[in-house]
């Protein structure tokens, strides 16, 4: 550690200090920090209310006893907080799901099966499946939301990008020409604007008597949106996989389907992994944007927990929640995506 | 309510493309009567907002507020029970078009009464429940207390927003003069208030009464009782059922005609033995009118003893805000709140 510390210094120095320039940066990020450092802690920390009822709070400093109270709306909005452990349940589910499928170990044909199991868990027990009474979905709302959109859609998108992938570099012509056409079109939207879509438009092209729960059209829609930008990226692994690999599986004798399962999509999703997970950052971020449509993901409840008459205004402290939550969330999958980069390219099994 | 003011040309395009393309197909998927599906349902979906006092969550993720009563009050006309009703929130974009896709039953979402909505978009508003407008918070000190008294003031107002011109307009006919200050942000309303960068802002009364509570010092400011504008807020529903419109007129219509007898939550029990006849006929103490227009003779009772007079569900919501009733008064007090008669 301390010869780690003594090689850093001359290096911190000469980084900080060395040219005119960075002396001049140095000091103006001293100034700015200076600046803006003892105001936030005095509002965040000195003035600060950390506990009691609204009325205790001033506006002078930040007020942590609103989050106190608002911390499970927040993260649960508007369902019943009786049963509050399913969507608890859904966050861990979720949670252990998405940390089995980060780790090289387990990935497999079991993985792949328990996907579908989670989801279809997660779903019922959002839906309040077994009780006597069912949780419609209006009443879903915060984390549990954000994270279930978030994995369902991923997860849901990402077979079906492959086959886009595999239909874009495909040698039949109609097939090619369906896959540019729906990509580009997906990719050529705004994401609000197939969120009306699925809000406004979904339902009157339905027949009669049939009508979607709008969470599902949401997610229905979201899957097929976010399905066009990964078969881009897949897409991109796939070219980077040299030819001669298909040529040598050709000469084995496998058929097209095998050539894909088993030589090529397993290389090109090594190489994709990085641009996945950087995919999956922004899609997290992007599922805020089911505010538009009266979805109550985390930050649009936690909008909500700052209009309450008894809390009113403390929007500050609720978008510091969210922005920890989402930040948690975020640093840790770049963090995961570096390591994975490392390991698989130190395991020499990303062939370049 | 402001915010809704800048989209509300984009709500209009969108609403009427929805509304065109809805007509185009209602012989494809032609909904029956609204009160047929919220029957067969069980609950009726309602579609709010995220205004303080008009509709908001609280911590336990229960709706609160003054439109959330008259969704509950609807519950109780159609079911008699306060629960069947489902609030969704919705933004003031998506609100109308998702009325006219079905997606809601009823908008209490504080729409404001217009021209345009109700010909060429072809809703239906029940009575104004709410008469909103533009008003105008000053601080105390200036003495001021009433908007002619702000000769030479310098005016707050959003930038690019009817407001703007609202407050010009409103100066322009009284013959005072004003500086204005265009601030971009809402949020920074209350920065150039308390900082004393402006001697007063102008928004609909409903955003600054919110704003209001937000100030460190909330007693030193005043909202002036003139607007500038006006923007009666009602239910909206979609055309095609008569009956359910009814239905949502003679529910708000009972909560003000209540308050006009001085019938409360507390005290509905006592008029049960009113002599009244009039009255008799509203509490179904006599059967017979409810009977008459095919409602349970208890319908108006449950609502008065469940959630109140009108005057009780605005003391509950809006008064903790700072709400004074002004418009929102009974005629009999010099308001604009006026029941048919229920016989």
């Amino acid at each position: 550690m301390t010869t780690r510390l003594s090689r850093a210094l001359p290096g911190l120095r000469a980084g900080l200090f060395g040219t005119r320039a960075n002396t001049l940066v140095t000091l103006a990020t001293l100034l700015l920090l200076w600046q803006i450092v003892p105001p936030l802690l005095r509002w965040s920390v000195l003035d600060a209310t950390f506990a009691g009822e609204a009325n205790a709070c001033t506006r002078a400093g930040a007020c942590w006893a609103f989050v106190t109270a608002k911390l499970r709306f927040i993260v649960f909005a508007f369902y019943p907080p009786d049963l509050q452990w399913r969507p608890l349940l859904v966050i861990l589910l979720l949670c252990a799901i998405l940390s089995a499928s980060a780790l090289p170990r387990f990935w497999g044909r079991s993985l792949i099966l328990a996907w579908p199991l989670t989801i279809l868990a997660c779903w019922l027990l959002m839906q309040g499946a077994f009780t006597a009474t069912p949780i419609p979905s209006n009443q879903w709302g915060g984390l549990p939301v954000t994270l279930f959109v978030w994995a369902l859609c991923f997860a849901a998108a990402t077979p079906i990008a492959v086959l886009l992938a595999l239909a874009r570099r495909s040698t039949l012509g109609g097939l090619r020409t369906f896959a540019v056409l729906y990509i580009e079109l997906m990719r050529g939207t705004p994401m609000v604007a197939i969120l009306y879509v699925a809000m406004l438009i979904l339902p009157m092209a339905l027949p009669d008597g049939l009508s979607i729960d709008k969470m599902l059209r949401a997610i229905i829609m979201v899957t097929l949106f976010w399905a066009a930008y990964i078969a881009e990226v897949i897409r991109a692994g796939l070219q980077a996989v040299p030819n001669g690999q298909t040529e040598a599986a050709t000469a084995l004798g496998l058929g097209y389907w095998r050539i894909q399962g088993l030589v090529i999509l397993p290389q090109a999703f090594r190489i994709v992994i990085p641009g996945i997970v950087n995919l999956a950052i922004g899609f997290l971020l992007a599922t805020s944007l089911l505010a538009v449509i009266g979805i109550f993901d985390l930050l649009n409840a936690a909008r909500a927990s700052a209009a309450d008459p008894q809390w009113l205004g403390f929007y500050n402290e609720a978008y510091i929640v969210v922005a920890v939550i989402y930040f948690v969330i975020c640093f840790g999958a770049s963090r995961y995506s570096q390591w994975l980069e490392r390991r698989l390219g130190n395991s020499g099994a990303a062939p370049v | 309510m402001s915010a809704q003011t800048t989209f509300r040309r984009a709500v209009q395009s969108v609403a009427a493309a929805t509304f065109l393309a809805t007509t185009m197909l209602s012989g494809l998927a032609h909904a029956g009567p609204t009160l047929d599906k919220i029957n067969q349902r069980g609950t009726i979906k309602v579609g709010v907002g995220t205004t303080p006092g008009f509709f908001t969550p609280d911590s336990n993720g229960k709706w609160q507020g003054f439109f959330i009563d008259y969704g509950r009050a609807l519950s109780i006309a159609v079911f008699g029970t306060p629960d069947k009703v489902e609030f969704t929130a919705s933004s003031p974009q998506q609100r109308l078009p998702a009325l006219q896709s079905g997606e809601f039953d009823i908008l209490l979402s504080g729409v404001t009464v217009t021209a345009t909505r109700a010909f060429k978009l072809g809703f239906h508003f029940g009575p104004t429940v709410f008469y909103d407008g533009q008003g105008i918070l000053v601080r105390k000190d200036l003495g001021v207390t009433k908007a002619a008294d702000l000769d030479g003031a310098t005016i707050g107002a959003q930038s690019g927003t009817t407001g703007e011109l609202n407050v010009a307009d409103f100066f322009r006919k009284t013959g005072k003069t004003f500086t204005p200050v265009t601030i971009e942000d809402t949020g920074q309303f209350i920065d150039a208030l308390e900082s004393g960068r402006v001697d007063a802002i102008t928004q609909d009364s409903s955003d600054l009464v919110g704003k209001r509570t937000q100030l460190k010092k909330p007693d030193d400011y005043v909202l002036l009782p003139e607007r500038l504008s006006k923007e009666p807020l009602a239910p909206a529903i979609a055309g095609g059922d008569d009956r359910w419109l009814e239905l949502v007129n003679w529910t708000v219509n009972a909560t003000i005609q209540a308050e006009e007898w001085g019938i409360t939550s507390a005290n509905v029990d006592d008029f049960l033995k009113s002599e009244d006849p009039a009255i008799q006929r509203f509490l179904g103490v006599d059967p017979s009118f409810a009977n008459d227009i095919g409602l349970d003779p208890k319908w108006a009772y449950n609502i008065i003893k469940t959630v109140g007079n009108y005057g009780e569900i605005f003391d509950r919501n809006l008064k903790p805000l700072g709400w004074e009733r002004g418009y929102n008064s009974l005629w009999t007090d010099g308001g604009l709140l006026y029941s048919p008669p229920f016989r």
